[in-house]
């Protein structure tokens, strides 16, 4: 009996494993089909998208073959994912190198940004949404409103200027743009490719901390922009939970309002909370590509919007992908994770 | 009695709106309207909103004559000139062009933006979603995972790879925008759609034969406006940034266009010496999708209570 019912589960498990990797097999398909479709259906002419309008006509002509121009849609778009599957994205224009290389090496740079962004948005947006939600239609509350709102109405780019006016230009606090000063640079040889890891690791305390300088302002207005996300969802999610019944048995029973908030509701808030931050993880990519841009960080974001200004077409759809893999990646994860320790979303 | 102004003279016009037996369609319809104001009004950051928008809308219709200078004008005697300059209020820019008038002219751009975007992508995700909703079975299906891989882009990056294609230029940043703004709103038209498409008002009119496209027209989609309003309105802060980061990163508007974002852009190679070149077009786009949100947060609270 007992053996009959453990076969069964692990049919099921096997069975939701299968409908799960099916899910995203297809999601991964889709976003194939919309990188095929903007670089091969929406230009006039997808080879001068590729090579540029100054390419000699051999050039225009090779590649032309190498697109499969001649085929059907299907049949290009078939070869377009295969090709695909195997990690070739074409050579960029600009670097003359394989595109997914160039991603490799300039990925480690927005993660350090993206991930610096993200603790320093949960270390002041879980607070500040919790206070919101204590403090309900009074100053803390509105406060944490404002801010919210001003987050969501502000240009990134905008925000990184003025923080580079004052902070670097004015006051002279930090670094200024780039990853770190000319004199450090090729100091500490690349491990992780994350610089802050690396100079750790290596002992180099001076390379550490001009990097911390250089990082610290980017990361903050990055930053602001998970705060502004972060403090909404925790304020709504806070808020549900102090109107529940066992709150006011715990108060009941004379527990501290500190203990009440910072133990019991904030364990119930905090499966609902992982998944918030995985989205705002994902969703700074997006404000990266401008923020890198302002600091010249070397990384994902400026690799895009070089290749974009340089219309390196082969560049601007693998940097696409990864962003958009990364996006569902993400998503997965934290809809994995809810089911993982909730264990009434089975 | 049809005529609601016929009975107004015994009545006040505002208890003749606020009346529970209205006497026509048209003045239900107006009560219904003016409750609403009533409401929307007592928000008052979400007044201070429409206020903000209903000038932004001032300012670009009457944009020449509100302008001090032709916004184009180069005159590089009076190049940088920090704002409170007499003549220059707001100070000029790297080629002597006033920021004032520039700004004024920029309102009729973002606006142009904001509308086009909305007046493309809504209609098409209204379409998709109560095709969707109403359909079912397979073309729900299909719709949906349409919608879902053009949701797993972040929206600034996928407009990025639009423009790519099509090339740089106002038209293309406002057709890149639109097409990866429609995925929320088929969503939400769906999601209307499924919960109402079996009301026996529906069944009643597919019985006295209405065809699929009217159903969907004149019953379905009249009932998904509201919440689709409320978030095109809350979207329109968000399409007023990418505009202006495409702006920025030199994909959006052309120069000599006074575009904010473009204006920003041109002014942070002079952000160290002369701040202020940069820093006005920035507060100008600050100031209108903050409105954008206020007002959009007004609105959902009167058309769509469920959701606030």
């Amino acid at each position: 009996m007992s053996v009959a019912s453990g076969g069964a589960g692990a049919l099921r498990g096997v069975r939701r494993g299968g409908e799960f990797a099916l899910q995203v097999a297809l999601t991964l398909l889709g976003l194939l089909a919309v990188t095929f479709f903007i670089g091969r259906v929406v230009p006039i002419d997808p080879v001068l998208a590729v090579v540029g309008d100054q390419a000699p006509r051999d050039v225009y002509e090779a590649v032309r073959i190498e697109l499969g121009l001649d085929r059907p849609l299907w049949v290009q778009f078939w070869l377009y994912v295969q090709k695909m599957a195997v990690g070739d994205f074409g050579n960029s224009l600009v670097t003359n190198r394989p595109v997914l290389d160039d991603i490799a090496r300039v990925f480690p740079a927005t993660l350090e940004l993206a991930t610096i962004a993200t603790i320093i948005g949960v270390a002041l947006g879980v607070p500040m949404g919790i206070a919101g939600a204590v403090y309900q239609d009074r100053w803390p509350d509105q406060l944490v409103r404002v801010i919210g709102l001003v987050g969501y109405s502000v240009p990134i780019f905008w925000l990184g200027i003025m923080g580079l006016l004052v902070f670097y230009g004015i006051l002279g606090w930090v670094a200024g743009p780039g990853r770190l000063g000319i004199f450090f640079e090729d100091i500490v040889p690349a491990v992780t490719g994350v610089i802050l890891i690396d100079s750790a690791i290596a002992g180099e305390w001076e390379v550490f901390w001009n990097a911390v300088s250089h990082v610290v302002l980017p990361a903050a207005v990055l930053g602001y922009f998970s705060i502004a996300y972060i403090a909404r969802m925790t304020r709504s999610f806070m808020l549900d939970q102090l109107s529940q019944e066992y709150v006011v048995t715990a108060r009941a029973k004379g527990l501290s309002e500190a203990r009440i908030i910072w133990v019991h509701a904030l364990r119930n808030i905090s499966v609902q909370l992982i998944t918030v931050i995985a989205l705002s993880y994902a969703r700074l990519l997006e404000g990266a590509v401008l923020t890198e841009t302002v600091f010249a960080w070397p990384g994902l974001g400026r690799y895009l919007t070089t290749a974009l200004l340089a219309a390196d077409m082969n560049a601007v759809l693998g940097g696409t992908l990864v962003v958009g893999a990364v996006f569902v990646g993400l998503n997965l994860l934290s809809d994995a994770l809810y089911k993982l320790m909730d264990p009434r979303a089975k | 009695m049809n005529n609601p102004r016929a009975s107004g003279a015994t009545t006040t016009w505002r208890a003749q709106l606020l009346t529970d037996t209205p006497a026509s369609r048209n003045q239900a319809r107006l009560g219904q309207f003016y409750r609403g104001w009533l409401q929307f009004k007592r928000n008052r950051l979400a007044v201070l909103g429409l206020l903000i928008v209903l000038l932004l809308i001032v300012v670009a219709a009457f944009a020449p004559w509100i302008a001090t200078h032709d916004p184009y004008a180069q005159d590089l005697a009076r190049r940088l000139l920090p704002p409170g300059t007499p003549g220059n209020w707001f100070g000029t820019d790297e080629f002597g062009r006033d920021t004032f008038s520039r700004l004024v002219y920029g309102a009729r751009i973002t606006l142009m933006i904001v509308v086009l975007v909305a007046a493309i992508a809504a209609p098409i995700g209204l379409l998709v979603g109560t095709a969707a909703g109403y359909a079912g079975g397979w073309l729900d299906t299909v719709l949906m995972r349409v919608t879902d891989v053009f949701l797993a882009f972040p929206s600034l990056i996928l407009a990025l790879a639009f423009v790519a294609a099509l090339g740089p230029g106002i038209e293309n940043a406002i057709i890149a925008i639109a097409l990866t703004a429609w995925p929320p709103y088929a969503r939400i038209a769906r999601a209307e759609t499924i919960t109402i498409r079996n009301s026996d008002y529906i069944a009643v009119a597919r019985m006295q034969g209405a065809r699929t496209a009217r159903i969907l027209w004149a019953y379905i989609m009249p009932l998904c406006v509201a919440s689709l309003v409320v978030r095109v309105t809350l979207d329109m802060a968000g399409i007023i940034l990418t505009a202006a980061g495409l702006g920025f990163l030199g994909l959006g508007a052309q120069p000599p266009m006074a575009e904010w974002g473009a204006m920003i852009s041109a002014g942070r190679r002079y952000v160290l010496d002369q701040w202020w070149v940069a820093t006005i077009p920035g507060i100008a786009i600050i100031t209108v999708s903050l409105a954008f949100n206020l007002l959009g947060d007004g609105l959902r609270d009167v058309l769509d209570p469920r959701k606030s």
